[in-house]
């Protein structure tokens, strides 16, 4: 965030130092903020502190003991964490959602609510980059993958145009809401040109995340169920399904708890979205299904293997099932005129698409890229409690963060929260 | 922002809310020093300045290279109780090597594959080896119909035996997808990991049609009388925890003029090794004379590994 103190006033003439003491002043006091609050606030984070200590703990057991604690194999060779990296950039993806309409269609509601999108993204993609890190065999060695510290193997690696997008996508968006945030609590005009060239490439950006994050699989003419033109299309979708889904709820979290008043607007433009977005990933998942399987032959094998499983190996099977129930399930229910008066309905429906797109993401999209392998070896994958915990430890962590970053940016929002003159 | 809190009226005080905090704040830094102790561990044991700032083996000038070989030999010698030679075997000028396996006479018996154990260092418990054997059904090339767990005596009827290792492509997607280039292709032809590079991301390892990379899931363990003591740098030296391994052609021995430990092994003269550039060499010979299959050429790989049939 440190770029934003870097900046000079347009408005104020004040020096580049007098605004650097004064964004060091606003992170102090953002940390000062989040070491108070009520009971309920810090039953919640010492909870998700626990859930990270487990994760913690059985990573550092990881790296001591070697990859073979995972469940992974040389047939299947990337599991729980990578398939959580890929849904997670879809999910720092889909906050853009959020910025198109507030930026580009000028929605007034979703312009006071649409930094909620924004450290959705700084959260989302921290924990991309923990599950990169997670999935390492030698963490030790992640400077290697730093240019000019390492050996930077651009442009060929599409993971090395990932570690751009990613981290560029990281920068962005915390400058934009550090340098919003920073200028709201001090009670001044942000400056159009500090920020608006940002979100305009921003939204760029997100779409390029997860387009970079498809073409890492899509890319691989060895893997037959990835090697499709319809992965990163399918990515964008499922990504604008999530984003829209999570946001809804922690949207109406926040007018619950964290004295939101705006929001309304928001949350039907959001399901007005999902509406098309839930349908839209639908067809492309029929339409692959339909092509493998009518086509038949070894191109079907995954897809077979994944609803109906193969010679009794079915691990996939009731994920699969669950994860198509549940997204069907959650698109029918947004159909129903009640869900824009009954917000249980639509809560129920956001999280039947957020667990469906989950399930599709990872067990559905990662895994089976594995089964069978590369030489038709049917080697089934399952994961262990370590890798669990490692899993649930990084998505508490990143639910702490993003905690932490609304606990200081609702009050800045909603105008409780302002610098003493 | 000054607290404004009845607790903190009195000056100089300290309040039981901040007592709490302070002593909640000691116990969980605490608990999550405990849980990051087998990292410390590891680190302590596993780890070691030099090995951190080393840089990639082709910036390595030859006095660092001497010393990095001769501190892997002194960890063989540690960490295994085997003495060890690590050398460094560079390619030779008008040299690509070829292999080519004839199908009509493999039989399956797997002797290449333990011979690739034995000579490569794998780890003894995970039966490691770069050669996989398929057992396939007379009258298809399908490697669906493959089976690689096969069992019992061989040749069985009706089936042929397809061993499948690195291909050593032209156009190698391993290589391509390397995020740090820890893996290259070599003037010979030979695909090599810099086992001391790699970040064990395992990308390489999903873009391999041939199932011919592996990875060390754990510290490879071996006997120390069962270790090879004839090693290579990009070779058969013990790989660490952690890192991608692959068939690199047995280029301890074949840039020595040697064959291939695999080659040596097989009972029925399936295998035939060479020089491509070569015209009087046994792999061209095989390659201009017989009718020769590639497998999964149509991914476009130009791989150096062909299989014929008598």
């Amino acid at each position: 965030m440190n770029e934003a103190a870097a900046s000079p006033n347009p408005e104020a003439p004040r020096g580049v130092r007098s605004h650097a003491r004064g964004y060091l002043g606003f992170l102090r006091m953002a940390a000062g903020r989040v070491t108070r609050g009520s009971p309920g606030f810090w039953i919640w984070t010492v909870g998700l502190l626990v859930v990270v200590w487990f994760g913690v703990d059985a990573w550092a057991k990881q790296v001591e003991q070697g990859m073979g604690v995972t469940g992974m194999t040389d047939h299947v060779s990337w599991g729980l964490y990578i398939a959580n990296f890929t849904f997670l950039v879809g999910l720092a993806a889909g906050g853009v959602m959020m910025v198109i309409p507030a930026y580009l269609y000028r929605d007034k509601d979703l312009h006071e609510t649409v930094i909620l999108g924004e450290l959705l993204a700084i959260a989302a993609i921290v924990m991309c980059l923990l599950f990169v890190v997670v999935d390492l065999g030698r963490p030790d060695r992640a400077l290697h993958l730093v240019p000019w510290i390492g050996e930077f193997h651009f442009p060929s690696s599409l993971m090395s145009w990932d570690v751009i997008a990613l981290n560029g996508y990281l920068l962005l968006n915390a400058h934009v809401c550090g340098y919003l945030l920073y200028k709201r609590y001090r009670g001044e005009t942000p400056g159009r040109g500090w920020y608006l060239p940002l979100v305009v490439v921003g939204i760029a950006w997100a779409i390029s995340i997860h387009t970079v994050t498809a073409f890492i699989y899509c890319g691989l003419g060895g893997r037959p169920f990835w090697n499709t033109a319809l992965m990163a299309p399918r990515f964008l979708t499922s990504a604008f399904v999530a984003g829209p889904a999570f946001i809804i709820l922690i949207l109406q979290i926040a007018r619950r708890f964290g004295g939101l008043t705006h929001g309304e607007g928001s949350i039907r433009t959001l399901t007005g979205i999902l509406r098309v977005t839930i349908w839209i990933n639908l067809v492309m998942l029929g339409s692959e299904v339909f092509t493998a399987l009518y086509t038949g032959g070894s191109h079907a094998a995954t897809t077979h293997y994944l609803y109906f499983g193969h010679d009794g190996k079915e691990a996939l099977v009731p994920w699969m099932w669950t994860s198509l129930g549940a997204m069907l399930l959650g698109a029918l229910i947004l159909f129903l005129p009640r869900v824009d008066r009954r917000r249980g309905w639509l809560d129920l429906a956001c999280v039947l698409v957020f667990g469906g797109v989950w399930i599709e993401k990872g067990m559905g999209l990662i895994v089976p890229g594995f089964v069978p392998s590369a030489l038709h070896e049917w080697v089934e994958y399952v994961p262990t409690p370590a890798e669990w915990k490692i899993t649930w430890g990084i998505w508490a962590g990143g639910l702490l963060l993003y905690t932490l970053m609304l606990k200081v940016a609702l009050p800045v929002m909603t105008g409780q929260l302002r610098q003493k003159p | 922002m000054k607290p404004v809190c009845a607790c903190h009226a009195k000056p100089g005080a300290i309040s039981r809310r901040t007592a709490l905090k302070g002593a909640g704040a000691m116990l969980g830094a605490a608990a999550f020093a405990k849980a990051l102790a087998p990292l410390a561990n590891w680190a302590r044991e596993e780890l070691t300045v030099e090995e951190f700032v080393q840089k990639h083996y082709r910036e390595l000038d030859a006095e660092g290279l001497k010393q990095v070989l001769a501190r892997h030999e002194r960890s063989a010698l540690e960490d295994y109780g085997a003495e060890v030679t690590i050398g460094d075997h560079r390619p030779r000028e008008g040299v690509v090597f070829g292999y080519a396996l004839n199908l009509g006479v493999c039989i399956g018996c797997r002797k290449c594959v333990e011979a690739c154990h034995r000579e490569n260092n794998h780890d003894r418990p995970g039966r490691g080896s770069y050669i996989r054997v398929l057992e396939m059904e007379k009258g298809s090339m399908d490697l669906e119909k493959g089976n690689a767990r096969y069992e019992g005596l061989v040749p069985r009827e009706g089936r042929f035996y397809l061993p499948v290792q690195c291909h050593q492509c032209e156009h190698p997607p391993c290589v391509d997808v390397c995020p740090v280039e820890a893996t290259w292709r070599e003037d010979d032809g030979i695909v090599v990991v810099d086992y001391d590079w790699c970040i064990g991301c395992r990308y390489c390892e999903a873009a391999c049609p041939y199932h011919a990379r592996k990875f060390n899931w754990r510290k490879p363990a071996i006997p120390k009388d069962e270790i090879n003591p004839d090693q290579s740098y990009l070779g058969n030296r013990i790989r660490p925890a952690g890192v991608i391994e692959k068939c690199h052609f047995c280029l301890h021995r074949t840039r020595e003029g040697r064959l291939p430990a695999c080659l040596e092994a097989c009972p029925t003269g399936a295998r035939v090794f060479g020089n491509l550039l070569d015209p009087s060499s046994a792999v061209r010979k095989v390659i201009d004379h017989r009718r020769v299959y590639v497998l999964k050429e149509e991914l476009g790989l130009k791989p150096n590994f062909f299989y014929f049939f008598d």
